[in-house]
């Protein structure tokens, strides 16, 4: 038998970077849709037509009303998420760390979780008022609970072999939580976050469209009840870009912090 | 310092895992503990250490820690276990940073400890960066920074190939030469025990049990891997070993 190469049946299964395919994955569905409404197989009121959504934008932006929706969505995100985030990874490290803590909170937390918190909103106006106050802890506790999870989760899965090490060496029960436990669980705790604020960017447009003169929730709602398709569209292209910047700003994090992981 | 063993029993559940072991490590000179895999060699060890209880039993410990010793039992372990967050300066660092040292002292203890291990020129490098064998050193030398009076060390060439195993046996021999220190060696390697061991204990298979304590008076430095008496004793510790590992091997995992 003649000699032949051998048939290469490894590789792939390894994600790599691929600069600039997202985008262009991007740009060809809007050139898709620009041209279907262009030509008219795409009717108006099914879909706007991009350039003029990108026309409402500019707009939007020149006008300067984009800020005045935008700035109250941002507060209410970041106040809300951080509260959330920060209770979330305090009461996920004690869940981690004590097994009294964990038997009596999981099942409050497993409890929580699945509760659309959208629906809690008029308790919390009663709780905590009908402005900035309700939405915040609306936020906060959407974001809360997802956090707790992934905190736990990425305690428990911090090499006990580095623990016992700490320990042979005599190190500190402090000392042992600051340096092993918590830089081990930071990467557990990035990748939840992104799952977390996800989530509170979601609860924010609910708690907007609820009740609020002013936010991108609020502005999608009135367009959408005027059927004004371009601005409704503006909205939620506002809405993925904040879901984006949240995303890439951990992401920035992430290179910082988990350097040694590369 | 010195350790003594008296009477370890321990079980896990129901399966007995020690059974009955005495063993005296006497200050400055290096025990091997040999046994077929499972026979509850590094059980042995954490309880060495105190990372572990023994069930009956007791470890003693007698004499006065040397000088600014700062762990008096010092673990090696088989995985390294090295943060991989932090450099190698960072790791030991880490071992230091509990006991209020002046920082001119660390910096002075991590200059000398990388000096002895031949890792001066990677302070700053992360453990991914560096092989086995360097991590292994790395950790050695993190051990040394704390100036222990006994290295317990749980098979801390397994993971590395042959010929940086006898790197590193060569460079655990010459640290032992500038400055003895007690050591007990976990290993299931025979030509590891033989060209470390001033003392070998063969462990039986699970229950452990010491089947034998050999001496060789050889000194480590004038060990050579083609020693005719080592080779007759390592040939001696297989036929001991042999049936021992060949019935362990066939034993179901305990579930
Ligand atoms: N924490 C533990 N819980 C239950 N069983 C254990 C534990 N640690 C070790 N064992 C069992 O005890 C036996 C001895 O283990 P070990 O000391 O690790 O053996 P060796 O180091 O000699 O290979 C093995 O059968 C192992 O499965
Ligand atoms: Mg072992």
């Amino acid at each position: 038998m003649a000699e032949q190469s051998v048939p290469f049946r490894g590789g792939g299964f390894r994600p790599q970077t691929k600069r600039g395919v997202g985008v262009v994955v991007f740009v060809v569905l809007l050139l898709f849709v620009e041209w279907g409404t262009r030509e008219g197989w795409i009717s108006n009121l099914t879909l706007p037509r991009p350039s003029d959504v990108g026309a409402t934008l500019l707009d939007l932006a020149q006008s300067g009303v984009l800020w005045t929706h935008l700035g109250p969505s941002l507060t209410r995100l970041i106040v809300g998420s951080l509260l959330g985030v920060s209770a979330g990874i305090g009461i996920g490290v004690l869940i981690g760390l004590f097994s009294y803590v964990r038997a009596g909170l999981v099942p409050v937390v497993a409890a929580i979780f699945p509760i659309p918190k959208i629906a809690l909103l008029p308790l919390f106006v009663i709780w905590f008022g009908i402005d900035e106050g309700s939405k915040y802890a609306l936020i906060a506790l959407g974001t809360f609970t997802p956090t707790i999870v992934a905190t736990y989760g990425a305690v428990d899965n911090v090499d006990r072999g580095l623990i016992r090490m700490g320990q042979s060496f005599g190190l500190s029960w402090l000392s042992i939580v600051r340096k092993i436990v918590l830089p081990g669980a930071l990467p557990g705790i990035l990748s939840g976050l992104r799952v977390s604020l996800a989530i509170g960017i979601i609860l924010l447009v609910a708690a907007e469209m609820l009740g609020a003169e002013y936010g991108v929730g609020a502005y999608i709602l009135q367009a959408g009840s005027l059927y004004d398709l371009e601005r409704l569209f503006a909205g939620v292209v506002i809405l993925s870009a904040l879901g984006v910047l949240t995303s890439w700003i951990i992401g920035k994090f992430e290179k910082r912090l988990l350097a040694w992981r590369a | 310092m010195d350790l003594t063993l008296d009477q370890l029993t321990h079980r896990y559940g129901d399966m007995l895992v020690l059974d009955d072991v005495s063993l005296r490590i006497p200050a400055g000179e290096i025990l091997c503990v040999i046994g077929p895999s499972g026979c509850g060699k590094s059980t042995l060890l954490r309880m060495l250490g105190g990372l572990e209880q023994p069930d009956q039993g007791q470890v003693l410990q007698g004499g006065e820690a040397p000088e600014g010793c700062l762990n008096p039992l010092t673990f090696v372990f088989q995985d390294f276990a090295l943060l991989p967050w932090r450099t190698v300066a960072g790791n030991i660092s880490l071992v230091l940073e509990d006991h209020g040292l002046p920082k001119a002292q660390v910096d002075q203890i991590i200059d000398s400890v990388l000096a002895r291990t031949k890792l001066s020129d990677f302070r700053d490098a992360l453990p991914r960066q560096l092989s086995g064998g360097m991590k292994q050193r790395v950790a050695i030398a993190r051990a040394l920074a704390v100036n222990p009076a006994v290295m317990l060390l749980d098979e801390p060439l397994s993971a590395l190939d042959a010929q940086t195993r006898e790197l590193l046996m060569e460079d655990l021999v010459s640290l032992w030469a500038r400055q003895p220190f007690t050591a007990v060696y976990v290993t299931h390697n025979l030509s590891e025990a033989v060209r470390l061991g001033h003392q070998i204990a063969v462990l039986s298979r699970r229950p452990g049990r010491i089947r034998e304590v050999i001496r060789i008076d050889v000194p480590l430095s004038e060990r050579t891997p083609g020693l005719p008496e080592l080779g007759a004793l390592q040939t001696r510790l297989w036929h001991l070993m042999r049936d021992e590992a060949l019935a362990a091997d066939q034993e179901l995992v305990h579930g």
